[in-house]
């Protein structure tokens, strides 16, 4: 009998659970159909969900017509150079406040916190011009320098998080062994914090890959990565919906499988520890 | 000596962030403040004088102020309520044996590795769009009219679109945390013949509230300053209908050229988002001690 129900139970909320899931995930496999239908049928009227005329020409007329790599290779950079970059900074700092924390590392991580908190249309106006001032406004340059420092306090907290879990004892044993600092860093702290370092890059990405706040007020054309670049095609209402949906599914595909894999960190991440 | 040579180390090593931190946060917060006190036009250059308080005066006195701080807190409002109530029942049910959970929550996780443009456009256009789009074939199917999202329900459609988007983010928190609470609690409280309501009511909830707290405060920050949302869709319009805080000073700036407005904008949505994070702060703060 009470097997009877757990089966049951069972039943319905596998049947629940993948129906609010399809349900949820719809919107993004509309977009993949529609990306390989002609535009006469992604405009279509009854729609049609499977049986259609499937093509790629699409994913062709995108690049040829717009240079849709240019983009590409542009958000490469920028997500790319800006975590590079964080975690560059991020690594001494973070490494130094797990293993050797003061009175005042509580607060100096609470204050990082709070930077991130500032919204980024506070300084708009500033950065704007310093940015017009100095020539960086649509370069990549001066893309990777801002999404680097917008996030750089999320890389220095996941990594003080990762860090903090090494247990000291293994890095007090190293030193009794007359181990260096450089070697305990080579040796014993690297081997033991790759899995932290990779979710950390990896969730970072995504945030940069994503960012459309600065991506869309100081880029134009030639720095504009993805995210500019399916912006432009908020004006042309209507005739180009399959291309639009080329464009977007490549534009999320690598982070859509990146994301998939971090989604642990992704809790650990953007709750500041606060959840785990 | 050794550990002093350490605490040098140390110290050296923290340097470059919190300097780059702080020179991030000290030099354009002072530029905002003082921009913010001057008439500054970049249509009129060289007319910049000091007009002390004057342009605080006008940004908050400007209807469209009112208007888009009324439209902020109704999208902010609107989005967790929708996020929340339909998270924790989501969370729940994949916290159930299900099977093929994993495909199940990389569908439900998906909508938030998309970027917003994406997911504004491909809502507005392929979903939402009053003649060709899905939605409008469904009520067709029922017999309904179809519906003009972005002309008759603009700010609704916007929040819907941003709930999609922050959905995920939810669920995925609260499930993390339900999957944290201890099992022989919940079965000692079957044993002991409380209902599933009532133990959902007197553990599991009592369990959520710090997760629930912790979203309500994370999706508040980001969606204090959700923007590209609404410039790709309305370009807060029509009228003023979907313009929010973020997108006002937007406009002032960029659009108008207004920098002295726009900066004293700035500064109001400084002071909206400082009130959250205290509380945000306050909360990872005890838990960073224990």
């Amino acid at each position: 009998m009470a097997r009877m129900v757990t089966t049951r139970h069972k039943v319905i909320s596998t049947v629940a659970a993948w129906l609010v899931g399809f349900l949820i995930f719809f919107p993004i496999l509309w977009m993949v159909l529609a990306s390989f239908k002609t535009e006469l049928e992604a405009f279509a009227i009854p729609p049609s969900f499977l049986f259609f005329h499937w093509t790629t020409e699409n994913y062709v007329t995108v690049q040829e017509r717009s240079d849709y790599l240019h983009h590409a290779l542009n958000s490469i950079i920028i997500a790319g150079g800006s975590t590079l970059i964080a975690m560059l900074i991020a690594i001494p700092a973070a490494w130094s406040m797990a293993f050797s924390p003061t009175k005042r590392t509580k607060d100096v991580l609470l204050w990082m916190l709070s930077t991130k908190m500032m919204p980024p249309v506070g300084v708009l106006v500033p950065i704007y011009l310093i940015y017009r001032n100095l020539g960086l406004l649509d370069t990549r340059t001066g893309l990777v320098f801002i999404l680097c420092l917008g996030n750089l306090p999320i890389v220095i907290w996941m990594l003080f998080t990762y860090f903090k879990e090494i247990p000291k004892d293994i890095l007090e044993a190293a030193r009794m062994d007359g181990a260096t600092i450089g070697r305990e860093l080579i040796y014993v702290l690297t081997p033991m914090a790759v899995p932290g370092l990779a979710s950390t890059l990896l969730l970072n990405l995504i945030l940069a890959w994503n960012e459309a706040f600065w991506t869309l007020n100081l880029s134009t054309l030639e720095a504009a990565p993805l995210t500019v670049f399916i912006a432009s095609y908020s004006s042309p209402e209507g005739l180009f919906w399959a291309k639009l949906s080329a464009a977007s599914t490549l534009a999320i595909a690598p982070i859509l499988v990146l994301g998939w894999f971090s989604q642990r960190q992704l809790v650990r991440g953007l709750t500041f520890g606060a959840v785990k | 000596m050794a550990t002093q040579q350490t605490q040098l180390l140390a110290r050296t090593l923290l340097t470059p962030a919190v300097a780059l931190l702080f020179i991030w946060m000290i030099v354009p917060l002072a530029l905002t403040i003082y921009f913010a006190t001057l008439h500054y036009n970049l249509l009129d250059p060289g007319s910049e004088s000091f007009v002390g308080l004057e342009n605080f005066r006008y940004f908050l006195t400007d209807p469209a102020f009112l208007a888009s701080l009324q439209n902020t807190l109704v999208l902010v409002g609107s989005v967790l309520a929708i996020t929340i109530l339909l998270g924790v029942p989501l969370a729940l049910l994949l916290d159930q044996q299900v099977v093929g959970l994993s495909i199940v929550r990389l569908m439900v996780i998906a909508p938030f590795f998309v970027m917003p443009t994406v997911s504004a456009l491909v809502w507005k256009n392929l979903l939402m769009h009053p003649v060709s789009g899905l939605f409008a074939w469904i009520a067709h199917l029922f017999g309904l009219p179809a519906i003009d999202w972005f002309n008759d329900a603009p700010l609704f459609s916007v929040i819907l679109i941003i709930s999609w988007q922050w959905l995920p983010f939810a669920t995925l928190i609260l499930l993390t945390a339900l999957q944290s609470l201890d099992e022989e609690q919940k079965e000692a409280a079957e044993m002991d013949g409380a209902s599933a309501l009532s133990a959902f009511i007197y553990i599991t909830l009592p369990h959520l509230a710090r997760p629930i707290t912790v979203v309500i405060l994370i999706e508040t920050i980001f969606l204090l300053t959700v923007f590209a949302e609404i410039f790709v869709t309305t370009g807060g319009g029509p009228g003023l209908q979907t313009t929010n805080i973020a997108f006002l000073i937007y406009s002032q700036a960029l659009i108008q050229y207004d920098v002295g407005s726009a900066s004293a904008g700035g500064l109001v949505a400084v002071v909206l988002a400082n009130i959250v994070a205290f509380f945000l702060v306050r909360i990872v703060g005890r838990n960073l001690e224990a």
